[in-house]
């Protein structure tokens, strides 16, 4: 398979990671202290280097059927749940994700916390917030490209997707001081949930023994279908949202 | 235990989320997938995207229903 798919859908889910990283450390380190938000940034980093040395090669040693089993569930199971977070923030049912409002909050928790100096850090709270969210963001990163690297026998272009995407966003970040707000959050999101999705159904299937019609080529169906059946639950819960508003005014005649 | 159970907490709303329903469906449909296939002899590629189809859909609506 072409290795573009691979670079592009590793580069979008990064990229979607690495803004929400971004807001966090940039919030806690314009707000609270640098040096403790760069060590907690620094400590994260070197977890997430020990989970992909421990994690990367233990998946090369698992036999292709059981690994595209396991990884195949765990991506669908994976890109299920941000499809479903992205069509409910475009169908009004949940907020959207404004990285803006993040920050605001962010900046606010960071204002009303003390501060606390422990095991050589001199802002404990600046350092574990910079760590929980760089860590958090970081393993959703890392098992992207460990996935679908290993199952494209690709690593390496994964890697590439990744690292491109957390350079830009980093030189970006730095550019403008700010939250990047104009990143399009819930449709990269989409994207990326449809991508996951379609890789995990299909892999997954093909561990458990099917033969897609046309091997490899049926992706190329089975991404368009799951993107469309994903416009078709927001077309949905569009009309949903409108029959309920339109049937309220209605029941309350009813009622009184 | 706290730091045990903060762990478990942890990797339960990494993998599993917001909704256990999505990835019961997804393990159910590889599970049968994986018994036609093998024990049926039936070549049921078309039986995990049903199910992936049914989780989302299953999901949004409880996720929906009754409220505006």
């Amino acid at each position: 398979m072409n290795a573009l798919p691979l670079i592009l859908t590793v580069f979008i889910a990064c990229v979607v990671e690495a803004v929400e990283a971004l807001t966090i450390v940039l919030a806690t380190g314009i707000t609270r202290e640098w040096r403790s938000t760069f060590q907690g940034m620094a400590a994260a980093l070197v977890t997430l280097a020990v989970i992909t040395a421990a994690v990367g090669p233990a998946i090369d040693h698992l036999p292709l059927t059981a690994l595209r089993v396991v990884v195949g569930a765990l991506l669908a199971i994976f890109g299920l749940q941000w499809l479903r977070k992205a069509v409910l923030r475009a169908t009004g049912y949940k907020a959207l994700h404004d990285e803006a409002s993040a920050y605001l909050r962010e900046v606010t928790a960071a204002q009303q916390a003390a501060r606390e100096t422990k095991r050589g850090v001199s802002d404990w709270y600046s350092f574990t917030l910079a760590f929980k969210g760089v860590l958090l963001e970081g393993l959703e990163v890392v098992f992207i490209v460990i996935t679908f690297g290993d199952n494209q026998k690709n690593i390496g272009a994964a890697v590439i997707g990744a690292a491109a995407a957390i350079l830009l966003v980093t030189i970006v970040g730095i550019a403008v001081r700010a939250p990047l707000t104009k990143v399009p959050e819930n449709w990269m999101k989409l994207v990326v949930g449809v991508m996951l999705t379609s890789f995990g159904t299909f892999w997954g299937a093909e561990g458990a023994g099917v033969h897609w019609p046309g091997n490899d080529a049926a992706l190329l169906v089975v991404i368009p279908v799951v993107a469309v059946v994903a416009g078709l639950c927001i077309y949905w819960l569009h009309s949903r949202k409108a029959a309920v508003i339109v049937s309220a005014p209605a029941s309350e005649v009813v009622g009184s | 235990m706290k730091q045990l159970k903060a762990f478990g907490a942890f990797w339960y709303d990494f993998v599993i989320g917001d909704d256990w329903h999505v990835a019961a469906l997804v393990v159910a449909g590889l599970a049968l997938t994986a018994i036609l296939t093998h024990a049926a002899k039936v070549n049921a590629w078309w039986l995990l995207p049903v199910f992936v189809v049914a989780a989302l859909a299953w999901s949004l609506h409880r996720a929906t229903a009754g409220r505006k």
